[in-house]
C-alpha cells in the first residue's frame, strides 16, 4: 500500500500451526516439496544456531550473535531469492547465508575471527556481514539501482534491524529507492530490541512498515515467525521488482530467543513473561512442524531423520573449520590494495620477521 | 580509596559527575537500563533517572548532534559512542560542528561536551570492532582527545574533561577496562587534559605511548631494565594537547626515542610526534625516532589480530635497534 500507514499483520499460519484464509491459498499452490524445503532450512538454521552457541562457551569460536527465534523470517525470505539476487546480510543472518549457499565451514570460519568466512563461493552473490548498523541498506539500493541501469533481472536486498530503522543510512537509502524506483528489497527483522532498546524507544511509529509512507513505496508487515507469509510477501515483493514495480520494505515481526550476542545477557533488559511468550507460544519452527504433521507431511520419523542429518553436516563444517590450516600473519597484507604498493611490501615483510619495524 | 578496574573509575567519574552537576546528561546507545555494554554506566540509570542517564535510539549523528544542540542550550552532555569503530556517522556533527562552533560562534555557543569511545583491539571482539583511529579527532583543530591507560587516570581524565569548556573525545582501551584494579580516590578529582605521565623514569631512551600500549611499552622498557639499560616511558594520556614539556625534556635528556601506537603507521600520531621532537630536540637526538604501530592494513579480523598489534616482542626489538644506532 503506497502512501498508507500500513500497519496490519499479514498472518498465514498461525501459533497453533493452523493456516489462515490467506494462508489456505498460498499453501495449495505449493508443491510439497517446497513446503518440507521449508522445514528443512528452519531446523538447520536452529540446530546450527545452538551448535556456535555452544562452540563459542567451549571457546572454539569467538564472540557470537544467536538468532534462534529468527528462523522463518531468514528461511522464508531466502528461499524466495534466486542465484542473480544480491543479498546484503546484517551479522546475524547466518540463515539467509546458508541458504544462499555459504557452506557452513565458511560461517564458522568468520566467527572464529577468519576473514576467509567472509568469502562466498563463486556464483554466490553473497556479501559478507555488514556490522556497522544500516551501512548495507544505501548499499542495497545501489546494487539494485545498477541492476536497473544495466538491464539485469535480479533484485537486491538489505537485512537489517529494527534498530536500524533509526540510523540515517536507512533514510537516505529508502529515500533513493523511492526517488528512482529501485528494484530493492529492504526486509527488516523487527525483534522488538536493538540489543537493550526496545523499538519504542527506536521510533515514535508503532511499525517500522508504516515508514515508508513518506518515501512513497510499500511497506508490508508480516508476522516473522511464519514462514509461510515471510515467503509469499518476499515472493511478491521479487516479482514486482522484476517487473518494474520498485522497491518494497517488509517487516517480519519475530523475536530473537537468545540474547543480542554471546557476551549479552538479554535478561537484564526483557520481562520474563514477554520472553516466555515468544519461546513458548510463537516459536516458528514449532507452529511449522504442527502444520506439516497435521498435513501429513511429516512423520516423527522423518523429523529425527532429518536432525540427524543436519547434526552430521554440522559436525562436518566444524571439521572442516577447524582443520582450515590458518594462512600467515602476512595474510592480512592480502587483498588491501589491487596491487601491493612499496610501503605495504615492506611493511610485510617486517610482519614476516615478526616485528621491529624500525625505518 | 576503592580499588576499581579501569571500567569501574569511568562509571564512578559518571555518578560523581551526575551527582555534582546537575547539567550532566549522559546519553547513548543501551548506557540506560543495560548500562552499557561494557557497563561503564551500570546503575547509573537507576539512581539518576530516565531524563538524566538516557537510551537513545540507534544513530550516530542523531546523538552527537543533539548532544552539541543541548551543549549550546545549557546542558553539559557526556555522549556514549558503543564502539568508537561505529562513530563515522556522527563525524560531520563532531568535525564540522563540535570543532568548529566556538569559532563560529565567536566565542558565545561553543560545543562544550563529551564523547566517549572504546577503542582499539585485543579483547577478540567480532569484525569492525576494534579501529584505533584518535588521530583522525587529534587532527581536527578545536577538539580535545585523551585516552587514560589506569583506572585512577580514567576517572581523572573523564572529569576533567566534563569540567573543560571544549569539545572533549574521551577514548577508552577496551583491552585495558578490567585487566588491573587500583586504588581509586573518591569525589570529584580531576587529572589536567595536556599532562602526560611518567609510568618509569630512565636515562638512556624514551618510550611514548597511550592507551592499551602503555603496559606493553612499559613491559617492553622493564626487560631492558633487567639488563642495565634504563627507560623513560611517557603515557601520553592527552593526545591533544600534547604534553610538550615533558616529551621534549626527556628526549633532551635520552636522545634516543621510540613510540609505540596501535593505530596504522602512516599518519598515525607517531609521524605528529617525529615532526615536534624533529622541531624542538633534533640536536640532542642520537638516533633517528622508531615508530612500532600496527600496519597499514585494515585491522585485520581477531585470528590475526596478535600480530597486527605492537607487542613487547616488537617493541623490545625497536628498543634495540634505537640503542644500537651510532
Ligand atoms: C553504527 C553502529 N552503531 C552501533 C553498533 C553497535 N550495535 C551492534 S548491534 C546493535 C543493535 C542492533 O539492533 P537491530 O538493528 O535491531 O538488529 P538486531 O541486533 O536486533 O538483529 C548495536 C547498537 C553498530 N554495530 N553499528
Ligand atoms: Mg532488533
Amino acid at each position: 500500500m503506497i502512501g498508507q500507514l500500513n500497519k496490519e499483520m499479514v498472518q498465514y499460519v498461525t501459533p497453533e500451526g493452523y493456516l489462515t484464509e490467506q494462508g489456505r491459498s498460498c499453501w495449495r499452490a505449493l508443491p510439497d516439496e517446497s513446503k518440507l524445503q521449508f522445514y528443512r532450512w528452519m531446523t538447520m538454521v536452529r540446530l546450527f544456531d545452538r551448535r556456535a552457541v555452544l562452540l563459542q562457551r567451549q571457546g572454539r569460536i569467538g564472540t557470537y550473535a544467536p538468532l534462534e527465534g529468527q528462523e522463518a523470517a531468514q528461511v522464508g525470505s531466502a528461499l524466495a531469492l534466486s542465484q542473480a539476487d544480491w543479498i546484503f546480510p546484517s551479522y546475524r543472518e547466518h540463515g539467509v547465508a546458508m541458504v544462499a549457499g555459504m557452506p557452513l565451514s565458511q560461517i564458522f570460519l568468520y566467527w572464529m575471527g577468519r576473514v576467509e568466512g567472509c568469502e562466498a563461493p563463486e556464483g554466490v552473490r553473497l556479501m559478507p556481514p555488514y556490522v556497522p548498523i544500516a551501512t548495507q541498506i544505501p548499499q542495497a539500493v545501489g546494487a539494485a539501482w545498477a541492476a536497473k541501469l544495466r538491464g539485469e533481472e535480479s533484485v537486491a536486498v538489505a537485512y537489517f534491524g529494527d534498530g536500524a530503522t533509526s540510523e540515517g543510512d536507512f533514510h537516505e537509502g529508502c529515500n533513493f529507492a523511492g526517488v528512482f524506483q529501485v528494484p530493492v528489497i529492504l526486509f527488516c527483522q523487527n525483534n522488538g530490541y536493538a540489543i537493550s532498546v526496545p523499538f519504542s524507544r527506536q521510533s515514535a511509529t508503532e511499525t517500522v512498515a508504516e515508514k515508508t509512507a513518506a518515501y512513497a513505496f510499500e511497506g508490508v508487515r508480516v508476522d516473522g515467525n511464519d514462514v509461510l507469509a515471510v515467503y509469499d510477501a518476499m515472493r511478491q515483493a521479487v516479482a514486482k521488482a522484476k517487473t518494474g514495480g520498485g522497491p518494497t520494505l517488509i517487516e517480519a515481526v519475530t523475536y530473537r530467543k537468545g540474547s543480542h550476542t554471546t557476551a549479552d545477557d538479554a535478561k537484564r533488559y526483557r520481562p520474563e513473561a514477554e520472553v516466555k511468550e515468544w519461546v513458548e507460544q510463537k516459536d516458528p519452527l514449532q507452529r511449522y512442524v504442527r502444520l506439516l504433521k497435521a498435513e501429513g507431511l511429516l512423520s516423527d520419523a522423518d523429523e529425527s531423520a532429518w536432525e540427524a542429518e543436519c547434526k552430521e553436516r554440522i559436525d562436518l563444517g566444524i571439521r572442516e573449520a577447524e582443520s582450515a590450516t590458518p594462512p600467515p600473519a602476512t595474510h592480512m597484507f592480502e587483498h588491501v590494495y589491487a596491487q601491493m604498493g612499496p610501503n605495504e611490501w615492506r611493511q610485510r615483510q617486517q610482519c614476516e620477521q615478526g616485528g621491529g619495524q624500525v625505518g | 580509596m576503592k580499588q576499581l578496574t579501569l571500567v569501574q573509575a569511568i562509571n564512578d567519574a559518571l555518578r560523581v559527575a551526575l551527582e555534582h552537576d546537575p547539567r550532566v546528561i549522559v546519553l547513548g546507545e543501551d548506557v540506560g537500563r543495560n548500562g552499557g555494554v561494557f557497563r561503564a554506566t551500570e546503575g547509573l540509570w537507576e539512581t539518576f533517572g530516565d531524563d538524566r542517564v538516557i537510551d537513545t535510539p540507534l544513530a550516530e549523528a542523531g546523538i552527537v548532534g543533539t548532544s552539541i544542540g543541548m551543549a549550546i542550550n545549557g546542558l553539559k552532555p557526556v555522549a556514549e559512542i558503543q564502539f568508537l569503530s561505529f562513530i563515522y556517522p556522527g563525524i560531520e556533527q563532531i568535525i564540522t560542528h563540535a570543532a568548529r562552533l566556538r569559532t563560529r560562534t565567536q566565542g558565545n555557543h561553543p560545543a562544550s561536551l563529551v564523547i566517549r569511545a572504546p577503542y582499539g583491539g585485543g579483547i577478540r571482539a567480532p569484525e569492525l570492532h576494534c579501529d584505533s583511529t584518535e588521530s583522525l579527532f587529534v587532527h581536527i583543530p578545536g577538539l580535545k582527545v585523551v585516552t587514560p591507560a589506569t583506572p585512577r587516570d580514567a576517572k581523572g581524565l573523564l572529569l576533567a574533561a566534563i569540567n573543560d569548556p571544549d569539545p572533549v573525545i574521551y577514548l577508552e582501551p577496551m583491552r585495558l577496562y578490567r585487566s588491573v584494579r587500583e586504588e581509586v580516590p573518591e569525589g570529584w578529582v580531576e587529572v589536567p587534559l595536556g599532562k602526560a605521565r611518567k609510568v618509569r623514569e630512565g636515562d638512556e631512551l624514551t618510550v611514548i605511548a597511550w592507551g592499551a600500549m602503555v603496559p606493553v611499552a612499559s613491559e617492553a622498557a622493564l626487560q631492558w631494565e633487567r639488563q642495565g639499560v634504563s627507560c623513560d616511558v611517557i603515557d601520553l594520556r592527552s593526545l591533544y594537547p600534547l604534553d610538550e614539556e615533558t616529551i621534549i625534556e626527556s628526549v633532551k635528556k635520552t636522545g634516543r626515542v621510540v613510540i609505540v601506537h596501535e593505530a596504522p603507521k602512516t599518519a598515525g600520531l607517531g609521524a605528529e610526534l617525529t615532526a615536534l621532537i624533529n622541531e624542538q630536540a633534533f640536536l640532542y637526538l642520537e638516533a633517528p625516532v622508531a615508530r612500532v604501530t600496527g600496519y597499514d592494513v585494515p585491522v585485520p579480523m581477531y585470528a590475526l589480530e596478535d600480530a597486527f598489534r605492537p607487542d613487547v616482542k616488537r617493541v623490545s626489538q625497536a628498543i634495540e635497534q634505537v640503542l644500537a644506532f651510532e
